[in-house]
């Protein structure tokens, strides 16, 4: 308990902390929000998008799609950045060192870390939901549209969004204490999160055995849950895997990652 | 005993960084831990803290294995150098230090008041000078009333008077009972603190006594020509300019054996060192 309380009040008052969420609020709004709302007043070719769907993506009813769409790539690349800081930059100051000579057992500590990380995680999720409904409502009003709460099926996408969420932040654990700094490991991260699964996934259509891979790696299980939440229209949503599988591969990934990072936490010298 | 170790070995690859130490601190006693750089004092602390994992050898603090919670809440440290979020202040970066060592919080002003840094509590760790950011070291080390202390090189990078502050406050605490391990590759920074000292060199434990102790062994200063051959000749010998140092009981027969070698002797005499000297003789820094 003692550690989670510790952990929690150093990454509240971490500056880093915030402007990460910030940043990943301001994009969302932006590009969930601001950009449909100008193309769809601008009254120039959407592309691909028809006026129906640029509204029914910016309704206030369907802001759980909106939440969870962004999560496979971007907003689980920032979460990942968020942990491999988190867990990464505690080699450098040396307050791993501090951290492990408190008295808490090694995996006391790492649990204390995981909680805070899991605390701030739901935080930004939560944040999330409020912004981008906030958002919705605006522009549903200003617009002067017909608008409803969400319904129930809010509760999937944001428990699908959570798992998502999870997921990265096992995986910039897993990178932080692997690497044992934050530089390598937020590297290795966003290379991930950003280029290497879209790498291989171009791979993919080329060879069968890659694209099967590609649909269950970390990026790729969490696209098709969002896929099958609702998610859509945004980069890194798939549909590939029914939400069910998609959801039990990434449970795997995230006791994975955990498993290793606390084992080498507990097992390793720290020097 | 507050400390004791008995053979304790680490090895990085093939080389023994600290080999076979059996060493030990008493309770109510300033121990300094003394060697060079590189010799092996912090991967000695850091295995009586279980952040290494000994490859050898046995270890106990405070009777029980370093590195459980049990030995951990009843030693406060500062090893090489503090770790401290540099966004905190000095005060906050405590209270998340008291949070883990399941203190109440309302003992982090007597820490900070006990290293004078009240006054610059609220600052940022960042912006602290090194002789504050050590000193915090300190203070979160003392959180929690710690039975033993871990110093390692508390005064390493400060200037003079950053170093005084250091030793007026190991002093202070050691005339308050408590027991510290303080290690230093400076013997004249510790040798009016400690009561007892260890020195390691290249790993080994080359001596464990009282200060007085340490000063008192005899040396014999020899004079000799050829003074290399003498070098060659009389193991454990150390070359000082054109004489020799060596520890040594029985003058007449080293005189004998180097009259026997066709060494000319011109000079034997005992010779009072200074503990800097002792300690850089014992540890073959020179
Ligand atoms: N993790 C490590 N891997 C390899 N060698 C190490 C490691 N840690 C320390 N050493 C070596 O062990 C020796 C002793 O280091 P250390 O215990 O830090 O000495 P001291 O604290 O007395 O200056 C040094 O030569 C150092 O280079
Ligand atoms: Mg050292």
């Amino acid at each position: 308990m003692g550690s989670v309380k510790a952990e929690l009040l150093r990454l509240w008052k971490w500056p880093a902390t915030w402007v990460l969420i910030g940043v990943w609020l301001v994009m969302t709004l932006t590009f969930g929000y601001l950009f449909n709302y100008l193309a769809l007043n601008g009254g120039t070719n959407t592309r691909d998008l028809s006026q129906q769907q640029l509204i029914s993506s910016m309704q206030p009813e369907n802001v759980g799609a909106a939440v969870v769409r962004g999560l496979p790539m971007f907003g689980g690349a920032i979460i990942l950045v968020l942990a491999a800081l988190a867990v990464g930059s505690g080699y450098g100051w040396g307050t791993w060192k501090t951290t492990l000579t408190a008295g808490p057992r090694r995996v006391s500590a790492m649990a204390g870390t995981l909680g805070a990380l899991a605390i701030i995680v739901v935080i930004l999720v939560a944040l999330t939901l409020f912004v981008n409904l906030g958002a919705a409502i605006t522009v549903a009003s200003v617009e002067g549209w017909d608008w409803s709460w969400p319904g129930v099926g809010v509760f999937e996408a944001l428990g699908a969004s959570l798992l998502i969420a999870a997921m990265w932040t096992g995986f910039g654990v897993f990178l932080g204490v692997v690497t044992k700094g934050p530089a390598l490991a937020v590297g290795l991260g966003l290379m991930w999160a950003i280029v290497t699964e879209n790498l291989l996934r171009g791979v993919g259509s080329l060879l069968g055995p890659v694209e099967d891979l590609t649909k269950v790696l970390p990026g790729g299980s969490a696209g098709n849950l969002a896929g099958a939440v609702g998610g859509s229209g945004a980069p890194g949503v798939l549909t590939d895997l029914s939400g069910t599988t998609a959801a039990l591969f990434l449970v795997g990934h995230v006791v994975v990652f955990v498993g290793v990072a606390t084992l080498l936490k507990v097992r390793r010298d720290l020097v | 005993m507050i400390v004791t170790t008995e053979k304790l070995t680490k090895r990085y690859g093939d080389r023994a960084v600290v080999d076979e130490v059996s060493l030990s601190v008493r309770r109510g006693e300033v121990y300094g831990f003394l060697g060079p750089n590189g010799a092996g004092k912090t991967t000695t602390i850091r295995m009586l803290l279980g952040l290494v994992k000994p490859t050898s050898g046995t270890a106990r603090v405070l009777g029980e294995t370093p590195g459980t919670p049990k030995a951990l809440l009843k030693v406060g440290s500062l090893i090489e150098g503090p770790g401290f979020y540099p966004y905190l202040s000095g005060r906050d970066n405590l209270r998340v230090h008291a949070a883990r060592r399941g203190v109440h919080k309302t003992h982090v002003e007597a820490a900070l008041e006990q290293v004078d840094l009240v006054g610059a509590a609220n600052e940022k760790f960042r912006r602290y000078s090194l002789g504050m950011k050590q000193r915090l070291g300190v203070a979160a080390a003392l959180l929690g009333e710690p039975e033993l202390l871990i110093l390692d090189e508390p005064t390493n990078g400060l200037d003079p008077a950053g170093m005084a502050d250091m030793r007026d406050l190991v002093r202070a605490l050691a005339a308050q009972g408590q027991t510290v391990l303080l290690s230093s590759h400076v013997l004249g920074e510790v040798e009016e603190i400690c009561d007892r000292v260890g020195v390691i060199s290249q790993g080994r434990l080359v001596a464990e006594s009282t200060v007085e102790q340490l000063r008192g062994d005899t040396v014999l200063l020899i004079r000799a020509d050829p003074i290399e051959k003498a070098h060659v000749l009389i193991e454990g010998s150390s070359l000082h300019g054109d004489v020799l140092h060596v520890r040594e009981t029985d003058a007449g027969a080293l005189v004998r054996a180097l009259v026997h070698a066709d060494v000319d002797v011109q000079e034997v005499r005992p010779l009072r060192r200074t503990l800097e000297e002792v300690f850089f003789e014992m540890t073959g820094a020179a």
